[in-house]
């Protein structure tokens, strides 16, 4: 009974309290150059969230069961962006294969979910809390995906709006999206109390 | 053979430059966003994230410019990375070695500097098309641009957020009978975005009006 405790209020405070995206800045190029339309953001989100999976646990193991016992934690940074890369690789040849209109409007942008700082970000963090059950890893990883996937649903729907706005021409674009933001992140303060 | 290395050294200085303003990493070319939000609480950890992007930016430049006839077009993002991760290792060891207190501060955005993509994406539009030379001043130029930024940025909301600047107190505080209220918004992740927000949309104003007249 503990154990789902901790693992739901891990869930709900990485989702809402410390949503990477408001609390953390990570994933931000993206979060800026994806939020244009809803369908593309969803889609995002959820290439992030499987990634973002697949590396917490991934890296989770491999910190825990080969760097630790074998006193590399040096090449630990090595190692998470290498396997972050190759989770990347293969959400890629999976989407291009059965999602090819998918594949064709995300361009640029899938590749590099290598380079989301959220990914890496969420991957250091879990090695910094100090994480010690792998179902933990998993969930926490899985709740920042869907957090981020959340982050950026919200915002792409105003910004859907924003573009009927009459909004003075020297903020028009990424300044507007990091003010909105920053309500946002304002907003999201509110959870703050939620939890401890 | 004057006129030659003129041209050269003509060329460096543009390199440098450009950095700073025309194509500064933030402003301009929205960048490596995450660093720059987050680390601008104050100048003194904006100033030591700088130094660490300048220094991992310019050796990755240099390695990457020295490979890069060797380098197999599906694979250079990849090498990019492993470069740009073990000289991130080194910076991140030499800060906790030194400056133990600030690399608790900064945190996770050490290690972070690995995806940051500004050097990702001067390794893939500059180093791996240039000579050493153009390489190293680029790295510098964007790096300058770069740490200037975040100073700039940190230095906003540091003084409206605790009335000091590089922890020396400059507006009087109300709680020591000053007039100055601190913004405590400003400490948090709104401050962040909504001084960014304002300071490119200020950047825009400016280069129209350049553009104008």
């Amino acid at each position: 009974m503990d154990t789902v405790n901790t693992l739901i209020v891990g869930f709900i405070s990485i989702v809402l309290i410390n949503n990477l995206v408001f609390t953390k800045f990570l994933g931000i190029c993206p979060y800026l150059g994806v939020s244009g339309r809803i369908d593309m953001a969803f889609g995002m989100g959820m290439a992030v969230t499987f990634v973002v999976t697949l590396s917490g646990t991934l890296t989770w193991l491999i910190d825990n069961l080969i760097l630790m016992p074998l006193n590399l934690e040096v090449t630990r940074y090595v190692c998470f962006i290498l396997v972050i890369a190759g989770a990347v690789q293969l959400v890629e040849m999976y989407v291009r294969k059965f999602f090819p209109s998918l594949y064709e409007s995300f361009g640029i942008f899938l590749p590099l979910i290598t380079t989301n700082c959220a990914i890496l970000g969420l991957c250091l963090f879990i090695n910094l809390w100090g994480i010690d059950s792998l179902l933990e890893a998993v969930v926490l990883s899985f709740g920042a995906g869907i957090g981020f996937t959340m982050a950026i649903c919200i915002m792409a729907g105003i910004r859907e709006n924003l573009n009927l706005a009459d909004v003075p021409e020297c903020l028009k674009g990424a300044p507007i999206t990091l003010i909105t933001a920053g309500l946002l992140a304002l907003a999201f303060m509110g959870f703050a109390g939620m939890i401890r | 053979m004057t006129n030659n290395s003129k041209a050269e050294a003509g060329i460096y200085k543009e390199t440098l430059i450009r950095g700073l303003w025309r194509e500064n990493p933030v402003f301009r070319l929205l960048l490596g966003m995450c660093p720059t939000l987050a680390v601008t609480i104050a100048v003194k950890p904006a100033l030591t994230m700088g130094l660490s992007v300048v220094f991992v930016l310019v050796c990755s430049n240099i390695v990457v410019s020295l490979i890069r006839n060797l380098l197999k077009p599906h694979l250079r993002i990849l090498m990019f990375t492993v470069t740009i991760a073990t000289f991130v290792t080194i910076a991140d060891l030499f800060l906790k070695a030194f400056v133990p207190e600030m690399s608790a501060r900064l945190g996770p955005y050490v290690p972070l500097i690995i995806v940051n993509c500004i050097i990702i994406c001067r390794a893939e539009t500059c180093a791996s098309k240039n000579s050493l030379g153009i390489s190293i001043i680029d790295a510098l130029g964007m790096g300058a641009g770069f740490t200037v930024t975040l100073c700039v940025l940190a230095s906003i909301r540091e003084i409206l957020s605790t009335g000091a600047i590089f922890e020396i107190p400059i507006l009087n505080l109300q709680s020591q009978g000053g007039w100055f209220v601190p913004w405590a918004a400003m400490s948090m992740p709104v401050g962040a975005f909504i001084t960014l927000g304002l300071m490119l949309g200020l950047v825009n104003a400016v280069t129209k009006k350049q553009a104008k007249g």
